[in-house]
């Protein structure tokens, strides 16, 4: 009888992920432990796992290693997405405390879950089998769909946990069935020898099995990303979620979707981009407009700030179309620098807002910017590198996405892009308005600025700023990071 | 010659002034005199800079006609630089804005009372982004700063203007920054079609001079600077911002305007546009010439129908700048010395028309004109400087926009005959509302009694200052002409 022999595995590559799984299980277990008002320690525990994680992270760069018989890997790409997921899941975790407790939904499983999030879409962006970014992807979506719906007293967060989880499974489906095909197709659901057995065939284009499969993949991550046309469930699911949440969802999630489908479309299947692209030229210039014209409409600046994550995810998707070294570069920079400027301005909303979600329409940021300077500069820093204005990270960011288009000849979607983003500058401002050219309404002396918030809003100016001003800083690792695929 | 990196400490100071604002930010009375002694710097620097570029000029540097240079990486990915350089013109609008920023913080010394801290940080903010757009060389550098300077204008009409100041300021935010970012775009694509003909990375003026393009790709680019410049020229018909910021702006923001943010759309087409895109700049010249006197013509007549002081100004700045438009667009050196001496005396004469006007917006709380009357007998001072700048912005000889629209119309005419021609009659067009405004405002029977005091001191040698400079740039200008005819020459290409 033969032996079934288990290969030599290399535990390395998934250190982080190992380290955050036995982290979560063992919050999790504390958490019976602790008493209901001093949830918040769990969210310290969690912060500083988060950033031993990150150490973790840092040590493998530069390091190129593949484990589990090539299905999960080590390399710069993986690295920085990872940083990119836990910066998101350490500052939702630092706002997290104050809203929960202001929501009455303070419950401990609320870090665990962030965590086992984390790990999945790191499994994501390591990934170098279908079926480990189809795990990794799984594993996020189930840990996403419970924290939409975590404020359970509430209905529209039910409605959200729901309305995401239904519409999360029907994508999944897309997804897998691409997947499958693609399999059907090339006999394999390794990326590299997909992208050898394509690599072989005289004429991919024609192989209807395969660009059936790439469609329906391309369909499923767009889901993920909220592209448009598939993202009539992200307003409704932004909205509803509690809002560290959704300041989450908006960043880190998305950034797994690019992680994945940058490697799936560049590694297994560069030889179809001429066809991808055309989609993705669609797709782009359909998310940032839509995105862009429906938020310009939105006085709840929780809403707004949901469209406005539309139209940043189709900025993204122009550097995709590209799919040139700048344009890729350009995802893993901005990616980067929406999670700050993003949760940055996520936090600001919490701190203003009241309990029941209350007090979030723009209108109510009247006469901000003479109670709280700080914060209201903080917010405008965010604001700013939101509407893409130098010198801030935003600005950087959609420069390249934009060269790596003009690069490659798309001159029409740069100018798309250029154009949605002159409309965007409009809802942006439109919250400064309100923050300093109207008188206040109200003393807002119900904010309370604890720690972690102000932490999580200094992170976040930080991370708004220094890479706009120097952004050698993060370029050259963007840059070494695509060098793999 | 020092060692010190003189341009960046011309655009870095007024930022670091701010530091200094922090402590005593909601201390009115202490932070007005900081910030004035920051602007008086920044203008002494200006002015040693001035005295001494003669001896600059001996000083061999790596590009001709350049008085001082600073260069270092910055973006070393993409190939963006910080490159500083400063010749004649730049040298002028130099001074132009250190000076104007010392009149404009003179100005609201009293009238801004909310938020005083916050202001006077906007307007050093602001100061280091004119200056950077003023000395940058590195085209992402420039329109870094070009970008900067617009946020501090945004707030300061938004919160401490009047009457639709929110629609004012987000009509002028969101104009300008249509414009410049299809003029990024184009910024990009040129340096990506020099990086594709030569291999090297660069944004660098200088090196992208060389760049060949195609006829059609170089109408295309020149056509986003344009429209960038145009924009904030501002030219027909893409001026419908103008009028509305600057009844809207505070004084302080309309001095700053009319002095300085407008002149940056015609710095920028004499320093980018034009070199840059020379055969498209030939072929959209026929443009510009028209824009430029449709603008003129069309300002002047809509500028008599004003009722309302600042929006009459604001009228007659665009038909200012189109004489600037004319002088470029005949890109001889006669015309545009005169297009670039234009701007200094615009932003001098302009600058204190609004000054003016905002005084007595101050007392009367008032800029109707049909409200005025009479102010000749009442306040004799106050409407002297008032006559004294109207002759001057209706280019009477002896003052300073004579010499300069007189110089456009002499270069013009060599090259445009109909165009100089028509732009004649814009003169007489100009002559005829500043005359009607003169009259009602300080001749006419008195028409509300209003309870109107005569200039202070703070007042009165402020417009002392701006007239003895306007007499002097109109009697003597010789000394400016010598400072950009180097730099006019090398770049109309007639040694």
């Amino acid at each position: 009888m033969d032996m079934i022999t288990i290969p030599a595995v290399n535990f390395t590559p998934i250190l982080p992920e190992i380290f955050l799984s036995v982290l979560a299980m063992v919050l999790l277990l504390i958490n019976v432990f602790i008493p209901g008002d001093r949830k918040a320690y769990l969210g310290y525990l969690s912060f500083v796992g988060i950033v031993a994680a990150g150490v973790l992270v840092a040590a493998g760069w530069g390091g190129h290693i593949e484990s589990f018989s090539g299905s999960v890997v080590l390399d710069n790409f993986a690295t920085f997405f990872k940083m990119i997921f836990l910066v998101s899941a350490g500052l939702a975790v630092l706002i997290s405390d104050q809203y929960m407790e202001r929501e009455g939904c303070n419950h401990g499983e609320l870090y665990p879950l962030i965590l086992f999030t984390v790990v999945g879409m790191m499994l994501m962006a390591s990934g170098t089998d279908l079926m480990t970014i189809f795990l990794g992807l799984e594993v996020m979506s189930v840990a996403l769909y419970v924290l939409a719906g975590f404020n359970r007293k509430n209905p529209k967060s039910n409605e959200a946990g729901l309305k995401y989880f239904l519409l999360g499974c029907f994508s999944t489906g897309f997804l897998l069935y691409g997947m499958a095909l693609t399999y059907g197709a090339t006999g394999t659901t390794r990326i590299a020898k997909i992208a050898a057995v394509v690599g072989q065939m005289s004429l991919p284009s024609a192989n209807i099995m395969l660009v059936a499969g790439m469609l329906l993949m391309l369909t499923g991550f767009a889901f993920k990303i909220a592209a448009a046309p598939f993202h009539m469930w992200t307003p409704d699911v932004y909205e509803g979620a509690p809002t560290p949440m959704t300041a989450f969802m908006s960043a880190g999630p998305k950034a797994a979707g690019f992680a994945a489908a940058l490697r799936i479309f560049l590694v297994a299947l560069p030889t179809l981009q001429v066809e991808w692209s055309q989609v993705l030229w669609v797709l782009a210039v359909l998310t940032m407009t839509v995105g862009n014209i429906t938020a310009l409409r939105q006085d709840n600046i929780k809403r707004m700030l949901a469209y406005s994550s539309i139209a940043h995810a189709g900025y993204a998707l122009v550097g995709f179309t590209a799919g040139n070294g700048t344009g890729t570069a350009g995802i893993l920079f901005y990616m980067l620098s929406y999670a700050f400027m993003n949760i940055g301005a996520f936090a600001i909303i919490i701190l203003v807002g009241k309990k029941g979600e209350s007090n979030g329409n723009v209108q109510d940021f009247a006469g901000f910017g003479v109670k709280h300077p700080v914060l209201a500069v903080a917010m405008s820093i965010f604001l700013f590198s939101l509407a893409g204005m130098p010198p801030t990270a935003g600005f950087i960011g959609k420069f390249y996405l934009f060269s790596g288009a003009i690069q490659q000849g798309y001159i029409w979607l740069a100018i798309i892009g250029v154009l949605n983003s002159a409309a965007s500058v409009y809802y942006y401002l439109r919250v400064m308005v309100f923050m300093y050219m109207k008188d206040p309404t109200e003393e807002f002396d119900w904010m309370q600025v604890t720690a972690p918030m102000a932490l999580c809003v200094a992170i976040s100016v930080i991370g708004s700023l220094i890479p706009g001003i120097i952004p050698s800083l993060i370029l050259q690792f963007a840059q070494q990071a695509i060098k793999l695929i | 010659m020092t060692d010190l990196p003189l341009l960046s400490v011309l655009i870095f100071l007024p930022l670091a002034g701010c530091l200094l604002l922090l402590p005593v930010w909601n201390c009115r009375v202490s932070a007005r005199p900081i910030a004035l002694g920051v602007a008086l710097i920044e203008l002494a620097l200006a002015a040693w800079l001035y005295a001494s570029w003669r001896g600059l000029s001996t000083i061999p540097a790596q590009l001709p006609g350049y008085l001082l240079q600073e260069d270092a990486a910055w973006i070393p990915a993409f190939g963006i630089r910080y490159t500083l350089g400063l010749d004649g013109i730049s040298l002028l609008m130099v001074m132009l804005t250190a000076f104007t920023f010392c009149v404009a913080l003179t100005v609201s010394w009293n009238s801004i009372t909310e938020k005083t801290g916050l202001f006077l940080t906007l307007m050093l903010v602001m100061e280091s982004g004119i200056m950077g757009v003023f000395l940058a060389l590195d085209l992402a550098l420039f329109y870094l700063f070009w970008e900067v300077m617009l946020i501090p204008m945004f707030f300061l009409i938004g919160v401490w203007g009047h009457g639709r100041r929110i629609y004012s300021t987000i009509k002028f935010f969101l104009f300008t920054m249509f414009g410049s970012l299809l003029m990024l775009l184009a910024i990009v694509a040129l340096h990506l079609t020099h990086a594709q003909q030569t291999g090297v990375a660069t944004f660098g003026l200088h090196e992208l001079l060389g760049t060949q393009i195609a006829p059609e790709t170089q109408l295309w680019l020149f056509g986003a600077f344009f429209l960038a410049f145009a924009i904030k020229f501002p030219l027909f018909p893409l001026h419908t911002w103008l009028p509305d910021a600057h009844t809207d702006a505070p004084t302080a923001g309309s001095v700053i305007l009319a002095g300085l943010l407008l002149k940056t759309g015609s710095y920028g087409l004499i320093r980018f546009g034009y070199p840059l895109f020379p055969q498209a700049a030939q072929t959209l010249t026929p443009l510009l010439y028209a824009l430029a006197v449709i603008g003129i013509i069309y300002a002047s007549l809509v500028a008599f129908a004003q009722e309302d002081m600042k929006r009459l100004i604001a009228y007659s700045s665009i038909g200012h700048m189109g004489f600037v438009a004319i002088g470029i667009a005949a890109w001889q050196p006669v015309a545009l010395s005169g297009s670039i001496i234009q701007m200094a005396n615009h932003g001098v004469t302009t600058g204190a028309l609004f000054c003016l006007v905002g005084m007595l917006d101050e007392r009367a709380h008032t800029r109707d004109i049909r409200a005025f009357g009479g102010l000749w007998g009442k306040i004799p001072r106050y409407s002297f400087f008032f006559l004294f700048f109207s002759l001057a912005s209706l280019g009477l000889p002896g003052l300073n926009n004579f010499v300069g629209e007189f110089l456009v119309l002499v270069g013009t005419m060599k090259k445009a005959p109909l165009v100089a021609a028509l732009a004649f009659v814009g003169i007489v067009l100009t002559l005829v509302y500043t005359v009607r405004l003169v009259q009602e405002v300080l001749f006419q029977e008195e028409r509300q009694p209003l309870p109107l005091a005569d200039l202070s001191l703070r007042e009165f040698s402020l417009l002392v200052v701006l007239a003895l400079l306007d007499l002097w740039m109109g009697v003597h200008p010789a000394p400016l002409l010598d400072m950009i005819h180097l730099p006019v020459q090398l770049l109309t290409g007639t040694p």
